[in-house]
């Protein structure tokens, strides 16, 4: 029968090599020649439309590659889908938009900041999600 | 109650009861949205309503796991707390923090991020929060005539939480990169830091209303802990899949969180062999509900619903979908809400001196919110079916989804009703039992 001591045994041994595991395969990831984003192609623009995503917590009502809170449509291939200028008209409404009666917060962004936001969406879209992004925007031009 | 410094955990607790309510009456603003009830929308939008929801969540599990430990590690190291006064200004500095966060939520003032939207300022005030609760509890163990070994997981829980708060607090550029170490936060907090906090508190719980011997209840902490850290640390990769890295997370995390299941599993086998093996009748017959309904109910939504959507071909349709939300709520209800409803109910008759054991709201309180949120969690889970089958098979556009499943959301309203009924009884019953007195000492006989 197990005694208290093999079980603690177990438990520590099984934590630490399943976080060094952990370890290695997240430096794995991130190396540039296991890259999937086009990290390279993330410029100023880029940044700026993140930090607006996040300073409005877009994350609230949509979702993009696949997290959020499933309110709002799913926007990793929305510029593939609806093109940049009714993006852009959504984002500086200074009406809540009502897809269906569901209203969205008016934002009504300055012309650079919907620009940034585009840049923003155009870099998501380009991210391979290991087919993810085929299922999760039926209307995406399929790249297959 | 054996120690005065113990009565510190009742203002945890009922911080625990407030900030519980107003996440429910947030929730409730949501399930209106969701059916097109939208009047609180210029005040309170989706997103406010959603934050406020979610990160009262994380607070009031958090302040009671905290009021658990104030409440748990006197009696196991055998002393009063190191000082009662700076767990005191521990409980108003996090309160203080709580209300500004939920404010601030209201005047666009938040990071953006699920689950960790309080803004950068407020992250380092909640560390020097959670460093000083540390420090109380730690340093109380440390001068402790004892070192057991629940006492020695639950604080093991609460330290490493504290330390995977940290990667949260790293700003990215790569929205990629934030999503990736967003989860060393919010899933090693929820399927592994957050287990041994409720391991500790179950054990706990266990040896004082079962009986059974320590050393077995503490060595079959030992191997559950064990299990959800070999499943739970690789098992992250079931976020990974389809946020854009590797592939070769579809496999380490297919195959580690295939065997989450397994640690829910031996808990609730755990809770319910030990409650047959104890001869010890304790009279808190509501407190052993909650312990062992806990363990139970976390095996269902946490193990067998999450199961339900963590392989790779299955997460590939659910991905993004309300199928999450039905996990995540019949699991964080399971493992971590009824845990800490368990031991505010242990704690209250120590705390107050009055044996106020089996009361008919009690009983009512247990039954009505457990069959509300799981008509809620069926009410998501047929919503969410139903969203991955017109939406990602049938193509159809998300709005028009969104019109298909409202009727789903008035049946989780009704559903929601009826929880908050039984939360309500359950928050009477502690005002009922009034506050914590010193006379409780000479009453306690455990």
């Amino acid at each position: 029968m197990l005694s208290k001591s093999q079980a603690r045994a177990f438990f520590l041994g099984g934590t630490v090599v399943t976080f060094l595991v952990f370890i290695g395969l997240t430096i794995y990831s991130f190396m540039p020649k296991n890259d999937q984003t086009n990290y390279g192609k993330i410029d100023a623009q880029v940044v700026k439309g993140k930090e607006i995503w996040e300073s409005n917590n877009c994350m609230g009502c949509h979702t993009i590659l696949g997290e959020g809170a499933y309110y709002a449509p799913e926007l990793t291939k929305v510029i593939d889908r609806r093109g940049d200028a009714y993006v852009k008209a959504v984002l500086m409404s200074k009406e809540p938009w009502q897809p269906r009666g569901r209203k969205m917060v008016a934002y009504a962004m300055s012309d650079e900041e919907a620009e940034a936001v585009i840049a923003y969406f155009k870099w998501i879209g380009k991210i391979d999600l290991n087919g993810f992004d085929r299922i999760v925007s039926p209307l995406a031009k399929d790249k297959q | 109650m054996k120690y005065k410094s113990q009565k510190i955990a009742y203002w945890f607790f009922a911080l625990c009861m407030l900030l519980f309510s107003l996440q429910i009456i947030y929730g409730f603003i949501m399930g209106f949205d969701r059916i097109g009830l939208q009047g609180l929308h210029d005040i309170i939008p989706f997103n406010t309503a959603r934050a406020v929801h979610t990160n009262l969540l994380v607070v009031w599990l958090l302040t009671g796991f905290m009021g658990a430990a104030y409440y748990i590690i006197p009696e196991e190291a055998q002393r009063e707390l190191i000082s009662v006064k700076w767990a005191y200004i521990q409980l108003i500095s996090l309160a203080i923090v709580g209300v500004v966060a939920v404010i601030g939520f209201h005047f666009n003032l938040w990071e953006g991020r699920k689950f960790l939207e309080i803004p950068r300022e407020l992250d380092f005030l909640v560390v020097v929060n959670v460093l000083l609760f540390l420090g109380l509890i730690l340093g109380t163990l440390f001068k402790g005539k004892r070192k057991t070994t629940t006492a020695l997981v639950l604080s093991m829980g609460l330290l490493f939480a504290a330390l995977l708060y940290l990667p949260g607090m790293i700003w990215f550029d790569s929205q990629v990169m934030d999503s990736f170490f967003r989860w060393w936060v919010v899933h090693l907090w929820v399927e592994g830091v957050w287990e041994l906090i409720m391991g500790g508190i179950l054990s706990y719980l266990l040896i004082k209303l079962t009986g059974v011997d320590r050393e077995v209840i503490e060595k079959w902490l030992y191997v559950i802990i064990g299990l959800t850290f070999l499943s739970g640390v690789l098992g992250t990769g079931h976020h990974y899949y389809y946020i854009g890295v590797n592939k070769i997370w579809l496999i380490v995390g297919g195959i580690f969180s295939a065997l989450e299941p397994l640690a829910f599993l031996a808990m609730a086998l755990f809770a319910v062999n030990m409650y047959r093996k104890g001869e010890k009748s304790h009279p808190n017959k509501i407190a052993l509900f909650w312990t062992i309904g806990s363990a139970i109910v976390s095996f269902i939504g946490a193990g067998l619903l999450g199961f339900a959507h963590t392989l790779p071909q299955t997460n590939l349709y659910t991905h993004g979908t309300l199928v999450t939300a039905m996990h995540g709520h019949y699991a964080f209800w399971g493992a971590y809400a009824m845990i800490v409803l368990a031991i505010i109910s242990y704690a209250l008759p120590n705390l107050t001196g009055r044996k106020r054991y089996n009361s008919v709201q009690g009983n009512a309180a247990f039954w009505l919110s457990n069959i509300g949120i799981l008509g809620m969690t069926v009410a998501f889970g047929v919503a969410g079916v139903a969203q991955v089958y017109m939406e990602r098979k049938l193509k159809m556009e998300f709005m028009e989804v969104q019109k298909e499943t409202e009727i789903h959301f008035v049946v989780l309203l009704i559903c929601a009703t009826m929880f908050t009924v039984g939360i309500s009884l359950f928050i009477y019953d502690f005002i009922k039992y009034g506050k914590p007195t010193d006379e409780a000492l000479e009453i306690e006989n455990n």
